[in-house]
C-alpha cells in the first residue's frame, strides 16, 4: 500500500492500535475482525515474527508479532494499558501475490477513525528509527505521531526471506 | 479400443457438443464477438483432437474440414451469416452419428462440407489448401513419402447412374482411406446451377493422395462394384511435400508428440480407419436430431468439482465441531447429551465417508491413456513390450489422480526409453525380446502404492555413486544404502545425461516428479537390480482432506502424526532417557532404529517426565523413533494447510483443529525420518545427506 494510492481518495478510515509505546493505524479495508486473544499454538522453528498459529472460526491463521518487525522491545508496553486490553486483529491481505489471513497482536485497540488523506505524510527517511520500507506514512495524532505500517510489504518480506532455521 | 476410453470420450463429447451449440446460438445474436468465435473454434478443435485420439478417424476428418472453413471465420475473412450458423449447427448434429458409426446415406455430411467449401473466400472449388490437412489421423505416415517415388494421385468420379444403382461414395472413400488415402478433396467443378441439377447424378469428382505402395489392382478392387472413371498419376515427392505445408493443426506436430501426452499420438490410418461401413441402414433409422437420441443420459450426475470441495470443507468443519461436542458431552456426564453426541458422531462419520467416497476415482480413468502412450512409444522406439496393468479398480482422491498423470507419464517414458534395452541387447542378455512393463496400484493401509516395474537393464548403482561424488552431492566415503544411492537420481542437480548412458533421462525431470509426489504428501522410492529391471514406487495418501491421526504431547504442546505411518509405540528404556552422544538407537526386536527427541528438536523448555514413549514411524523401508512425553489418543484429523508465512518450517506438513478448539500441528513424517537418519552421523556431510534422505 503506497501513500500515493491512499491519497487518491479524499479520506481514509483507519483503526488505531497500541504496540509498545507506539500507536499504529491500519486501513480498515484489511480488517476482518478484532478478537480477544485466542489460545495460540507455537510453531517450532518458525522464528520470532510469526511464531504461532490460532484458530479463527475453523481456519488456521498465522499470528504475527509486529513488535519484532519494528524492533520494539517485547516488554515495552504503555503502563496505562492493562493485559485485558489486549486484542488480536484478523487481517486479510495480499501476501506475495495471494490473498491470505493473518492475525496480529495489539496491546490495545483504540478507535476507528476517518481522517483526511492530506494529513498523511511521508516518513522522513533519515529521521526514522523504523525500517522505511515497512511504513506507508504517518500522521500527527492527539498524542504524537501515528504510523501506518505497510502490511503487505512486511509479510511478503517474511515469505521471501531465506528459510528460517527449522 | 476399450469401452472405458470411448465412455470417457463420449462423456466429454456431450459437454463439448452442448458448449458448441450454445456458442453457435449465441453467435446468432452477437455475430461479431471474437471470444464466441474462438470458443466455437476451440470446441471444434477439441472434438477433432480427442476424436482422432480415440480412433474416430471419420469424425476427425469431418471436423477437420469444417474447422478449416471455420478458420476463415476466426481470422475475420468471413463474416458470420445466418447461413453459416445453420451449416455449423447442421455439422454439429452430424457429430454423434459419426461417433456411433451411423452411415450417411443421403450425403448430408458431404453436402455440408460442400456448402461451406463454396463459402470460403477465393476458394476454388477444389479447395487446394485443404489437400494435405484432410486426414489428421493419418498425416504422420505420408508426410514421409518414399524418397524414390512420390505418392500417387488418384482422381475418380461416378459415371452413369452409379448412385441410382446403390453406389455409396462414403464406403468407397472409407476403403480408399484404409489403403492410406489422404488429402481427399471433392471437386465441385461439374456441379451445375440449381436449375440444371439432376439429383440422381453424382457430380462430384474426388481426388486424393495414395501411398506409392498402393498398386492399381488394389484400386480396381475398391471400385469393383461401382461404375467409376478413375485415373492414377504418379507425382513427384516435392509436390507432396508442398501439399503438406501450411496448416496449424497437424496433430502429429513433433512438439506435441514430444510432450509425451497421449494426445500427441494419433493412430496411423491403417489402424484407425474403421472397417467398411455396414450396408446402409434404412433412412428411417437415422433420427432427425441424432444429438437428442444418440447420447442417452447416464445414470450418474456430474457435479462441478468446486461443489464437492465445498461439501468436503463443510464436512471437515462438522468433524471438528463433533469432536468438540463429544468432549463437552463427556464432561457434562449428562446421559441424554452423551447419547445425542454419540449419534452425531455416527452421522458425521457416515457423512464423512460418503463425501470421501464421492471424491474417489478409480485408477482406470488414468490408465486408459497410458496404454496408448506405451503402445505408441514402443512402436516409435522399436522396443516391443507388453504393458500390463494390475489394480485398475484401486480408488484415489480425485485431486491426487489429476496430479498423478504427469509424473506417471514421465516414469513410464523413462522405463521404455531408458530402462528397456533394444531387442539386440535383450537377446545378448538372454532375455525374451519382448520387454515387460507393469503398472500396478494397490491399497496398503491408508496409502495407495503405485508401482511401475520394468524388466530392463536396471540402474548401475556404482556409476550413480561415482557421478554423485563427482558432482559433490555426497562425500567420497559417505555410506549409503542401495536405496539411498538410487534416490540420488531425484536430486535436482543430478544430471546423468552423458556419463551414464543407460540412465540418461532418469535424472531429467525426476526432481519434478518427486516434487509433485511430495506436494501430494506422498513419497517416491526406486529399486533396481542391474540387468534385471527397475521398480519405481509411489506411496500416496488416500485422501488429502481427512486422515486418522495419533495425537501426542510434548512439553504441554500437542502434535498429530498420521496414523498410517505409525508403526508401533514402545516405552523409552530408562537408560536412554537422557541424550548421549551417538547412542540414540533403539533395539526393536533385533533391528536398530534411530530415534530423535521432539523436546530437543522443537527446543522445548522444562524436563521430560519420568516415563517417555517412542512412536516408531515408518515410511517405505525407513523407520525412525520419535520420543514424546505422552500419547493422547487417536483423532479424526481434518488437514488444514499451513500459511505461506510458515513455508520454511519443514517439520510440519499441516495443521488441524482439536475438539477444544486449539490448533495442533501435523508432523511431516518424511522430514522426521530424514532427520532421524542424520542424527547418528556427525560432521558437515550430514547436511547433504539430509537433503537426500528427506
Amino acid at each position: 500500500m503506497k501513500l500515493a494510492k491512499l491519497k487518491a481518495e479524499r479520506t481514509v478510515t483507519l483503526v488505531t492500535m497500541a504496540l509498545g509505546n507506539q500507536t499504529l493505524a491500519l486501513p480498515t479495508m484489511y480488517l476482518r475482525e478484532i478478537l480477544d486473544p485466542l489460545p495460540a499454538t507455537r510453531v517450532p522453528g518458525a522464528g520470532p515474527f510469526v511464531p504461532q498459529v490460532v484458530n479463527v472460526r475453523g481456519a488456521v491463521v498465522p499470528q504475527a508479532n509486529l513488535k519484532v518487525a519494528f524492533g520494539i522491545p517485547a516488554d515495552s508496553t504503555d503502563p496505562g494499558l492493562t493485559a485485558d486490553r489486549r486484542r488480536i486483529l484478523v487481517l486479510e491481505l495480499q501476501i506475495d501475490g495471494e490473498n491470505a489471513m493473518v492475525a496480529i497482536e495489539a496491546d490495545a485497540v483504540h478507535e476507528v477513525a476517518t481522517i483526511e488523506t492530506e494529513r498523511l505524510e511521508t516518513v522522513p527517511a533519515a529521521a526514522s528509527e523504523w525500517p522505511p520500507e515497512y511504513l506507508t506514512g504517518l500522521y500527527r495524532g492527539q498524542d504524537g505521531f501515528v504510523l501506518l505500517p505497510d502490511l503487505p510489504a512486511i509479510f511478503s518480506a517474511q515469505v521471501t526471506r531465506p528459510a528460517a532455521v527449522s | 479400443m476399450t469401452d472405458d476410453m470411448t465412455a470417457i470420450f463420449r462423456d466429454e463429447l456431450r459437454d463439448l457438443l452442448d458448449s458448441l451449440e450454445r456458442g453457435l446460438l449465441d453467435l446468432t445474436s452477437n455475430p461479431d464477438d471474437p471470444s464466441l468465435i474462438n470458443q466455437v473454434f476451440r470446441d471444434l478443435h477439441t472434438v477433432k483432437g480427442s476424436g482422432a485420439m480415440f480412433g474416430f478417424a471419420d469424425l476427425a476428418a469431418f471436423i477437420h474440414k469444417f474447422e478449416t472453413f471455420f478458420e476463415h471465420v476466426r481470422s475475420g475473412r468471413l463474416k458470420i451469416t445466418p447461413e453459416i450458423i445453420r451449416l455449423s449447427l447442421a455439422a454439429r448434429d452430424q457429430i454423434p452419428g459419426l461417433v456411433d458409426g451411423i452411415p450417411d446415406p443421403d450425403g448430408q455430411r458431404a453436402a455440408i462440407l460442400a456448402a461451406v467449401t463454396a463459402l470460403m473466400p477465393g476458394a476454388t472449388p477444389a479447395a487446394a489448401t485443404d489437400a494435405a490437412t484432410d486426414a489428421p489421423a493419418g498425416a504422420d505416415t505420408e508426410t514421409d513419402p518414399p524418397a524414390a517415388e512420390g505418392p500417387s494421385r488418384l482422381v475418380f468420379r461416378f459415371v452413369g447412374d452409379a448412385l441410382g444403382l446403390g453406389a455409396q461414395p462414403e464406403i468407397i472413400l472409407d476403403e480408399l482411406r484404409a489403403l492410406g488415402a489422404t488429402g481427399i478433396v471433392a471437386d465441385l467443378d461439374d456441379v451445375p446451377t440449381l436449375d440444371s441439377l439432376q439429383v440422381d447424378q453424382c457430380l462430384f469428382t474426388w481426388s486424393m493422395d495414395l501411398p506409392a505402395t498402393v498398386a492399381e489392382s488394389d484400386i480396381e478392387e475398391v471400385f469393383v462394384f461401382a461404375e467409376v472413371d478413375w485415373t492414377l498419376t504418379r507425382s513427384t515427392a516435392t509436390e507432396a511435400d508442398q501439399a503438406t505445408q501450411g496448416h496449424d493443426f497437424d496433430l502429429t506436430d513433433p512438439e506435441t508428440a514430444d510432450t509425451g501426452t497421449p494426445q500427441g499420438h494419433v493412430a496411423a490410418p491403417q489402424a484407425a480407419a474403421p472397417a467398411p461401413l455396414p450396408p446402409a441402414a434404412p433412412l428411417a433409422a437415422v433420427p432427425d436430431h441424432p444429438a437428442a437420441t444418440q447420447m442417452p443420459q447416464a445414470a450418474t450426475i456430474r457435479v462441478p468439482a468446486e461443489r464437492l470441495d465445498a461439501l468436503m470443507d463443510s464436512v471437515g468443519e462438522l468433524v471438528i465441531v463433533e469432536a468438540r461436542l463429544t468432549e463437552l458431552a463427556r464432561l457434562s456426564r449428562d446421559p441424554a447429551l452423551m447419547s445425542t453426541a454419540e449419534q452425531i458422531t455416527r452421522l458425521a462419520a457416515g457423512l464423512r465417508d460418503a463425501t470421501m467416497t464421492m471424491r474417489m476415482v478409480p485408477m482406470r480413468s488414468l490408465v486408459a491413456r497410458f496404454r496408448r502412450l506405451v503402445m505408441d512409444l514402443s512402436a516409435n522406439l522399436g522396443k516391443p513390450v507388453t504393458f500390463s496393468v494390475l489394480g485398475e479398480d484401486t480408488e484415489l482422491d480425485k485431486t491426487v489422480i489429476e496430479k498423478l498423470a504427469d509424473p506417471l507419464v514421465h516414469i513410464l517414458r523413462n522405463a521404455l526409453d531408458h530402462g528397456m534395452e533394444t531387442v539386440a541387447q535383450r537377446a545378448e542378455a538372454g532375455k525374451s525380446p519382448v520387454g515387460v512393463i507393469e503398472l500396478s496400484a494397490e491399497h496398503s493401509g491408508a496409502e495407495v502404492l503405485i508401482r511401475v516395474r520394468d524388466d530392463g537393464r536396471g540402474m548401475n548403482a556404482d556409476r550413480i555413486r561415482a557421478k554423485a561424488v563427482a558432482q559433490g552431492l555426497i562425500g567420497a566415503d559417505t555410506v549409503l544404502s542401495q536405496q539411498q544411492l538410487l534416490s540420488l537420481v531425484f536430486e535436482p542437480g543430478f544430471s546423468t545425461a552423458e556419463a551414464i548412458t543407460e540412465l540418461s533421462g532418469r535424472g531429467v525431470g525426476m526432481d519434478v516428479v518427486r516434487r509433485t509426489i511430495e506436494s501430494l504428501r506422498g513419497q517416491i522410492e526406486i529399486e533396481s537390480a542391474l540387468g534385471k529391471g527397475t521398480t519405481v514406487t509411489l506411496r500416496l495418501p488416500l485422501t488429502l482432506a481427512i486422515i486418522e491421526g495419533l495425537l501426542i504431547e510434548v512439553a504441554g504442546e500437542k502434535y498429530t502424526l498420521p496414523m498410517a505411518s505409525v508403526h508401533e509405540i514402545v516405552a523409552l528404556p530408562p537408560e536412554k532417557a537422557t541424550a548421549k552422544r551417538g547412542g540414540d538407537f533403539l533395539d526393536i526386536r533385533g533391528s536398530f532404529v534411530p530415534f530423535l527427541r521432539l523436546r530437543h528438536l522443537f527446543d522445548c523448555k522444562g524436563d521430560p517426565p519420568g516415563e517417555q514413549n517412542v512412536v516408531i514411524v515408518q515410511s517405505g523401508e525407513a523407520r525412525v523413533g520419535i520420543v514424546v512425553d505422552r500419547i493422547v489418543g487417536t483423532n479424526q484429523t481434518v488437514i488444514k494447510q499451513m500459511s505461506k508465512l510458515h513455508s520454511s518450517v519443514r517439520a510440519v506438513s499441516g495443521a488441524t483443529i482439536l475438539g477444544d478448539g486449539s490448533v495442533a500441528l501435523i508432523l511431516d513424517v518424511g522430514h522426521l525420518i530424514g532427520n532421524g537418519r542424520v542424527a547418528p552421523t556427525e560432521s558437515g556431510k550430514s547436511d547433504s545427506l539430509k537433503e537426500v534422505a528427506a
